[in-house]
């Protein structure tokens, strides 16, 4: 649940509109200095770029061009890997979250591999599966397998002990358990596992695109970016990452929100 | 839950004490069954790995990569490397979630401040470490002073975020309570605001803490020269797969050890602490 606390910057409803000039305020004020400062006439720093190029790279430039290919490679290879590994996570939470036998067999294990950052992973899955398709999805995979892993579980962990009696009471069987009851009532926390591990799916996309290189993708555009020390396509490319992290997060919420809307008012 | 309590309780009815004490036996399963798939996994890896089925560059086999942990704990790498690591996050952490407090109780408290630095904050915030990397870089090289801010960012965000809802979730009776009784801004502070806010605060740090240690293997994997995070990027380029799973196996430990302790802290701390974040 943690993990999205970090996400929760919802903006308040409701204000007024003067907190929405206020608002943009302080960026237009560094907005206006940073075209200032980039404009000044001693200014031949790489670093320092006008907003203008930085915005324009996109359409104008030839090697930012490159960038819608890339963020299509890459949200291509989110969809392979996130689908793979929610599918699996959601898969393992129900398995653990209904036998007791099934969590302490592998529940410990899983945990126990949870606690290493993703991202250390990236070293081992290069040597095992090369730098190029098969290691960035096995990574996305894993990315996305843990946070709907967890978050299963612990759904189905959260549905109240009378559900389940009355449910042993009117005989349901296997089938009806599971549809009826089981998903229908681990549904917002999966949702939110789903949510956290599309985030997490994302940036570990980018992050092995960066890490791994070879072939095409948002991260291997900001990598060559880099070392090429053109600071407009680097920000570009980062402005694209936050930008998909954001529309993710906005997209999840409204979907979310229509889905469950037959709880009312319970979550 | 209510049906095993119950269970135990008519145990405890019919039998002595000592039975009680052999539960944990009488039932292995409690205990055996968690290490029945770390020890399958270990076998296959042992059989894969002597029949040479798997070359020792791909995967090493399980005792190799115990005796490389051994030696490198021995020879003192592991520690060297970790104390950098463990220096950094230290440091980015006392920056950064130092700030975050600051920076999180002034919008938290002021609705004006909130409205002018909250939109862009939390605009920056959507930006992930990850995305810092490559931008600071540019700007100070693979200096040291790179790795100190994207950890201290890792830690500002979130504190800030739990620091001001912390301050805006107080029911607002006890601010009215505060200005009946005429406490100064001092005491508000002091008497007040941080206490009923701590909860929250330290669910962010816990938060902070965890995005930290992501943050620095990240970023010593992708411009260092030391530290965990570029002892295994090193072991790869050599083809060392015992000292990347060693390296792996580090840093779960030391992940679960922060978890641990933070978690242990957190409840102390929620004995006393009011309980409405």
């Amino acid at each position: 649940m943690a993990d999205i606390a970090s996400n929760a910057s919802l903006p308040r409803r409701g204000r007024d509109r003067h907190a929405l000039w206020r608002g943009l305020a302080v960026p237009a004020g560094l907005i206006v200095l940073w075209t200032i400062a980039a404009r000044l006439p001693g200014n031949h720093s790489q670093l320092l770029v006008p907003l203008d190029t930085v915005l324009a790279a996109p359409f104008v430039d030839d090697s930012g061009r490159e960038i819608w290919l890339g963020l299509a490679q890459s949200v291509a290879r989110l969809a392979a890997g996130f689908s793979i590994g929610a599918i699996a996570g959601v898969a393992f939470g129900l398995f653990t979250g209904m036998s007791q036998s099934a969590d302490r067999a592998i529940g410990p294990s899983v945990h126990a591999l949870r606690q290493i950052t993703l991202f250390a992973w990236i070293p081992l899955l290069s040597a095992w599966f090369g730098n190029g398709e098969s290691a960035k999805i096995v990574f996305i995979v894993l990315s996305a397998f843990f946070p709907t892993a967890l978050n299963t579980h612990e759904g189905l962990r959260a549905i109240p002990v009378q559900y389940l009696e009355l449910a042993n009471v009117m005989n349901f069987s296997r089938r009806q358990r599971v549809l009826r009851l089981l998903l229908p009532g681990a549904l917002p926390s999966i949702f939110v596992g789903i949510q956290v591990a599309l985030i997490s799916g994302w940036i570990g996309t980018v992050g092995a695109e960066y890490m791994l290189g070879v072939g095409r993708g948002l991260g291997i555009f900001i990598a060559e970016a880099r070392g090429q020390f053109r600071m407009d396509l680097v920000l570009v490319g980062v402005l694209m990452l936050a930008l998909v992290g954001f529309a993710i997060n906005t997209v999840c919420r409204r979907v979310f929100r229509h889905l469950l809307r037959w709880q009312g008012g319970t979550s | 839950m209510n049906v095993r309590l119950l269970a135990f309780g008519r145990a405890d009815v019919r039998s002595v004490r000592p039975r009680r004490l052999w539960m944990p036996l009488l039932r292995p399963s409690r205990i055996l069954l968690p290490l029945v798939l770390p020890g399958l996994v270990l076998v296959v890896w042992q059989i894969v790995t002597v029949r040479g089925l798997l070359p020792v560059q791909i995967l090493p086999p399980p005792a190799m990569v115990f005796s490389t942990l051994v030696d490198l704990i021995r020879d003192g790498e592991i520690v060297a490397n970790l104390k950098i690591s463990l220096w950094r996050i230290t440091c980015g952490f006392v920056i950064g979630s130092s700030l975050g407090l600051v920076f999180g109780t002034i919008i938290g408290v002021s609705r004006t401040a909130d409205d002018y630095l909250g939109p862009l904050f939390r605009a920056l915030a959507q930006i992930p470490s990850l995305g810092w990397v490559p931008i600071l870089i540019l700007i100070f090289g693979l200096d040291d002073v790179l790795k100190y801010l994207i950890i201290a960012k890792a830690c500002f965000v979130p504190t800030t975020l739990a620091t001001s809802q912390g301050i805006r979730n107080i029911p607002r009776q006890y601010m009215e309570v505060a200005s009946v009784l005429r406490l100064g801004r001092w005491s508000v502070l002091t008497k007040l605001l941080v206490p009923a806010a701590l909860p929250t605060v330290f669910g962010g740090l816990r938060l902070a803490l965890s995005h930290a240690w992501i943050a620095l293997i990240v970023v010593e994997m992708l411009a260092a020269t030391e530290g965990v995070g570029y002892m295994m990027v090193w072991g790869r380029t050599l083809f060392q797969m015992d000292i990347v799973i060693a390296g792996m196996i580090v840093i779960g430990i030391i992940g679960l050890a922060m978890d641990i302790g933070l978690t242990r802290l957190e409840k102390r701390l929620q004995r006393w602490a009011p309980s409405h974040g």
